[in-house]
């Protein structure tokens, strides 16, 4: 039965060779790793568990912003709301919270109202053919709306349940975390699972690699398309909450801008853009990458808070243009 | 090439399930219509186990019409389908693939950047605490890569293999669900010959294990080949169905071909070297060890006025990528292009297009065809272009020319602001060359300008090439079709694997088993 | 009756009267007009001249879009340029003189050339895609505004500069007449040169414009280069309308409102066929939201929302879609398929 023939060539010994695809996020781990090492040997104490457990605790819900939005840019679409929607969850937990609502039902209903909206622009997207930055852009402003019809003004939160759960934390030594780094962790876990084990997450994968090709394998293109977004806006929902829990409050404000930190982090985190390769563990580097940016200028001192603003940019033009180079090659 | 041996294969078993078994596939006065178009009218196809059938037809004669209506992409709405016995209709490719009639297209519709493995395995993968089992996922697209013949690492990722793996793979992965009938909607058009012979091997086993096979190919060759029974497709109609030993090749054509006998398919000019150089005749364009890593190993070829020069070869000899150097829209790497005596650098098709040569793609819808400009936008483009964009042609000046050349080659519908994506191949074709001939070029090159447009626009595009050679323009030809090149040329270059093996003057007594010949040896027994 | 109602703007045209419609009901004599010290007045001036900034970026933005691109720098230019240009001001020794105030004009317009420039050069010289491409400079862009500024919201009194946004010229406001004439310019110049055909077959089918001799290369980078000038220009409009270089919010979310303008014009967002009066009424849509919804009273922090609904709206009233199954066809499928 099984003949070998010259057009497959025989069977040679080959030598493990690094696949392509991991070279972007070993990119990324390496500028973080030299950034890590840069920062240690410059500042004193940079190294030390309270600023790498900050780091975690402060990016806990752009972690989870960026694993929705590599679902999403693996297909090759975007989402430009999670910011919103991550103001709109929090605005809605404040708010239900203070209007006595019980924790048990408040949190469950402020992720659910960023799956909902994401759900509408699966949709939109899916069944009306409207373009992924155009639908996107309207939930966007859906959702900001939204914030100050329920709350114009921030609104803190005095919740005992929920005060309860920001203050809980896990510590050894010096090194913290919080419940909100903990649900990003899982987050994490469950995302990659879904990535790399479910016919779902292969799916998602084949739709960038090539949605005509994957609708005629047969794969359930339609409803993968619309649910990645519904994943983005649950992930921006858990992202609000988690924000609430970090500040504390709630406020129509919050995540102004954010929705391009989180495409930054997957970009830098090894992604492409046009869909069908890319990590979501590579998306959690991205967001380090970022974290340490921040935390490198305020080391720094002397530097303005713009400078993050631009070392990103140069970042991502650096990231940009190698992939450039690697795509490239390949073809 | 392969040899047509239809007796020796046909066997008898094959005319008696015809009569006696139960087809795998009935399908029964089928229509589908599309709004304003009869796509399918009343058509009957049925498909025996372990039988190879081949559907023939022109383009638009609704093969992949009948094919998407078996698998449910397209509906029907008239008629019956009865797939082992029962009457059936499926939702979809999905459905269909569940219930044993597995496709594979064309075009490779697998996932480039997904693992061998899950190209075939998804859909059916094994599964480990409710997630893909990705040891057991490779062990099994192990075993059905090897019923292919194919030994690659199931874990690599499909891009990286050739385009005929790529093909097995996909065929590997229409036969993961025990298929019934498997459909192969023209596998062929980009293997060469011993990647057609590699997947023959496995449509024959496949029919020896009782797989009823729907089997769609252009090259005639290859349906005679391979299959054991033909159906006949005109204009959305059945023609006939019959054993292919009992059809000969001419009949078969003539029944393809609507309303035109055996005479008409070859009214097209007969050139046959009619241009006559004489000694002193200088070369418009020279080509002095032109070639392209992995393209096309450098090669000299000489260009005159008024000549035709065809290019034969395969697919994938070459024949493309020589015209593009000589374009500039691929860059050389070795030798160089010369014009009246000096060195010309030709870098993009701009530079090109300044120095009066032309090219038309093969690749009419991908590189030619501007879809949602109009007929006269298209026209006038190349011109315009080379214009740049502060000089628009004037509008009194761009009509002359857009209704002198629409008139001239006879482009239907005769309405210039029509949109160019709402008109045939054929017609398309005629607006492209019209682009291409406002420029005036000196030199035309014309990769496949007859490939998927009707007989009539094929008869008249190649009368039209042969009076711009009388008139001095230079032309490269090119054709899969070597009676078309034998007709056209005045000279033949003869391309294999990627290099110029042979320049052949068509004189008189040159016919096309001698040009498969030389293609065949690479140009060694001349 | 059916050819209007199939016509591509009749959706946008109908939410634009919808909304002037809404405001006339609220106060019925908000569209009339005034003459006061020579100068004219009330409510559609206003929009126009509100319309200026939106205008100006819309238009750089439908171009690009018509190459398949997108450029989501251009608020980040809008800071930049106001930053340039004030801080220029501020620095210099005459700051009220009109030669200043040129001066301004003319370092902050070069350094958006040369911004776009920058957005073409890597769009069309290194071939990243377009949306990734613009990103950097918008994340960047603040970050470099800032810089300008350094930090501080720079406030200068130059009355040339002034007149940029506030002025009035034959009575009408002088932003509202540069950004229309800019808007009557490009649109001359796309039409009657062989320009917009040339974008337009860029953008349908890259690859055969350029075997047909088509530079696309230098028509993509000359798209951005002008859309960072145009951008420019109203930044300049912006920070003259404040007098105070904002970096952080000069120009915030024009970029999104600009893509809003030219989808809602009916230029589709995947490139080729553009349409410079649709962007126009886009434009003029969103403008006069803003007016609406003040008119009507409401809260212009909920402002976003109204333009979501009128983008949603808008973008499924022309989804083909839509419009099949408002046309009554049932068999949903077989529409599908046939635009499959």
């Amino acid at each position: 039965m099984s003949t070998a023939t010259a057009l497959a060539g025989t069977r040679t010994f080959r030598p493990p060779k690094l696949d392509r695809r991991y070279l972007p996020v070993l990119g990324t781990m390496l500028v973080f790793g030299l950034m890590l090492v840069i920062g240690g040997l410059r500042y004193d104490n940079f190294l030390s568990p309270a600023v790498i457990s900050n780091l975690f605790i402060n990016n806990a819900h752009l972690i989870v912003l960026a694993a929705g939005m590599t679902f999403v840019i693996l297909t090759g679409g975007i989402d430009l709301s999670v910011g919103s929607v991550l103001a709109l969850s929090s605005v809605i937990t404040a708010t239900l919270l203070n209007a006595g609502w019980n924790v048990a039902l408040v949190l469950p209903l402020a992720i659910a109202a960023g799956s909902l909206l994401g759900l509408g622009m699966g949709v939109m997207i899916q069944y009306f053919e409207v373009q992924p930055f155009v639908a996107t852009l309207a939930g966007m402003f859906l959702a900001r709306g939204l914030c100050f019809v329920f709350a114009p003004e921030s609104v803190p939160i005095r919740d005992e349940g929920f005060i309860a759960l920001t203050n809980w934390t896990m510590a050894s030594g010096r090194w913290r975390l919080t419940a909100a780094v903990v649900i990003a962790a899982l987050v994490l876990l469950a995302s990659w699972w879904v990535l790399h084990r479910s016919r779902f997450g292969r799916t998602v994968y084949a739709v960038g690699g090539g949605e005509q090709s994957a609708t005629l394998m047969g794969l359930r293109v339609e409803r993968t398309k619309v649910m990645v977004y519904v994943i983005s806006g649950t992930c921006a929902g858990l992202a609000g909450v988690l924000f609430a829990m970090f500040s504390r409050s709630g406020y129509a404000l919050t995540g102004v801008g954010m929705e391009l930190d989180a495409i930054a982090a997957v970009v830098i985190g090894g992604t492409l853009l046009t869909g069908g390769t890319g990590f979501v563990l590579g998306s959690v580097l991205g967001v380090m990458v970022l974290g340490l940016i921040q935390t490198i200028i305020t080391f720094e001192g002397t530097l303005s808070s713009w400078w993050t603003k631009i070392v990103i940019g140069v970042l991502l033009l650096v990231f940009v243009i190698l992939q450039r180079i690697l795509t490239l090659r390949r073809t | 090439m392969i040899a047509p041996t239809p007796h020796q294969r046909q066997n008898a078993a094959t005319d008696q399930l015809a009569t006696s078994a139960r087809p795998v596939v009935e399908m029964t006065g089928i229509s589908v219509e599309f709004p304003g178009v009869k796509a399918l009218n009343s058509v009957d196809f049925r498909l025996f186990p372990g039988e190879v059938h081949a559907l023939m037809g022109e383009n638009g004669a609704g093969k992949s019409t009948l094919i998407k209506a078996l698998t449910g992409v397209n509906q029907i709405s008239a008629g019956t389908i009865v797939v082992d016995g029962k009457q059936t209709l499926f939702g979809g490719p999905a459905d269909a693939r569940e219930r044993g009639i597995s496709t594979v297209y064309q075009e490779v519709n697998l996932c480039g950047n997904l693992t061998v493995a899950e190209n075939i395995m998804l859909g059916n993968e094994p599964r480990r605490f409710g997630g893909l089992d990705w040891k057991a996922m490779r062990a099994q697209a192990r075993v059905h890569l090897e019923r292919m013949g194919l030994d690659i690492d199931p874990a690599s990722s499909l891009d990286s293999h050739s385009l005929a793996v790529q093909q097995l793979v996909a065929i590997s992965r229409a036969m993961v669900v025990d298929a019934k009938v498997l459909i192969l909607d023209e596998p062929t058009s980009s293997l060469d010959a011993d990647e057609v012979e590699q997947l023959f091997r496995v449509m024959r086993r496949l029919r020896e294990e009782g797989v009823g096979i729907l089997f769609v190919s252009h090259f005639l060759d290859q349906i005679y080949a391979i299959s054991d029974r033909i159906t006949v497709l005109r204009n959305g109609q059945l023609v006939q169905e019959r054993m292919t030993a009992d059809l000969p090749q001419r009949e078969l054509v003539s029944l393809m071909i609507a309303g035109t006998s055996d005479a008409e398919v070859g009214v097209a000019t007969e050139r046959r070297g009619k241009a006559m150089r004489t000694e002193d005749s200088a070369p418009l364009l020279q080509a002095v060890g032109l070639g392209r890593k992995g393209a096309v190993e450098p090669f000299d070829l000489d260009l005159y006025p008024g000549e035709v020069i065809g290019l034969a070869g395969l697919l994938g000899s070459g024949r493309t990528e020589l015209a593009r150097l000589l374009y500039g829209a691929d860059k050389s790497d070795s030798g160089q292009l010369r014009a009246a005596g000096s060195d010309l650098k030709l870098r993009t098709p701009r530079q090109a297009l300044a120095q009066k040569i032309a090219y038309t793609s093969e690749d009419r819808k991908g590189e030619g065809v501007v879809g949602e400009l109009t007929v006269a936008e298209n026209i006038i483009l190349g011109l315009q272009a080379a214009r740049g964009w502060m000089r628009p042609l004037p509008k009194t000046k761009a009509k002359q020319i857009v209704e002198a050349y629409m008139k001239a080659l006879g482009v239907r519908p005769a309405n210039p602001d029509a949109l160019l994506k709402n008109l045939s191949g054929g017609n398309q074709q005629k607006v492209l060359l019209a682009r291409w001939l406002a420029t005036a070029p000196k030199l035309l090159l014309l990769d496949e300008p007859t490939r998927g447009i009707d007989i009539g626009a094929k008869t008249e595009i190649m009368n039209l090439v042969s009076e711009l050679a009388d008139q001095g323009m230079a032309v490269v030809f090119i054709s899969a079709e070597l009676e078309e090149v034998l007709r056209l040329s005045d000279r033949i270059a003869v391309m294999r694997d990627h290099k110029k093996v042979a320049e052949i003057p068509t004189t008189r007594d040159v016919d096309v088993p001698q040009l498969i010949e030389v293609i065949a040896n690479g140009g060694e027994s001349k | 009756m059916t050819r209007i109602y199939k016509h591509r703007l009749f959706w946008p045209v109908v939410a634009l009267a919808a909304l002037l419609l809404a405001c006339t009901l609220k106060r019925p004599d908000i569209l009339g007009i005034s003459v006061l010290d020579g100068h004219l007045f009330g409510a559609p001036i206003d929009i126009l001249r509100n319309s200026a900034p939106l205008l100006l970026v819309s238009l750089g933005m439908t171009l690009v879009i018509a190459t398949r691109g997108i450029d989501l720098s251009v608020g980040a230019t809008v800071a930049i340029a106001g930053a340039v240009a004030l801080t220029f001001i501020a620095g210099s020794h005459d700051p009220g003189s009109l030669g200043t105030a040129l001066g301004a004009v003319v370092v902050a317009l070069g350094l958006c050339l040369v911004l776009g420039g920058f957005n073409g050069f890597l769009v069309s010289g290194l071939g990243i895609q377009p949306i990734i491409a613009t990103l950097i400079l918008m994340t960047a862009g603040r970050g470099v505004a800032m810089l300008i500024t350094g930090g501080q919201i720079t406030t200068v009194n130059s009355a040339p500069f002034a007149a940029l946004a506030s002025g009035f010229l034959l009575g009408l406001p002088v932003a509202a007449l540069i950004a229309y004439g800019v808007f009557i310019v490009i649109a001359l110049l796309v039409r009657r040169t062989a320009l917009g055909m040339l974008l337009e077959a860029v953008g349908i089918n890259p690859d055969a414009s350029r075997l047909a001799g088509v530079k696309s290369k230098t028509l993509v980078f000359t798209v951005y280069t002008l859309c960072g000038a145009l951008a420019g220009l109203a930044g300049l409009i912006f920070a003259s309308n404040t007098m105070a270089a904002d970096a952080n919010n000069a120009g915030l979310f024009i970029e999104l409102d600009a893509i809003l303008a030219v989808v809602i014009g009916g230029t589709s967002l995947a490139g080729g066929k553009f349409n410079l009066g649709g962007t126009l009424v886009g434009v003029l849509i969103i403008t006069t939201l803003n007016l609406t919804v003040t008119v009507l009273g409401i809260s212009p922090l909920v402002t976003p929302m109204f333009k979501a609904i009128v983008v949603i709206a808008v973008t499924l009233m022309m989804s083909p879609r839509l419009r099949g199954m408002l046309a009554g066809l049932r068999e949903r499928r077989r529409y599908q398929e046939v635009n499959a």
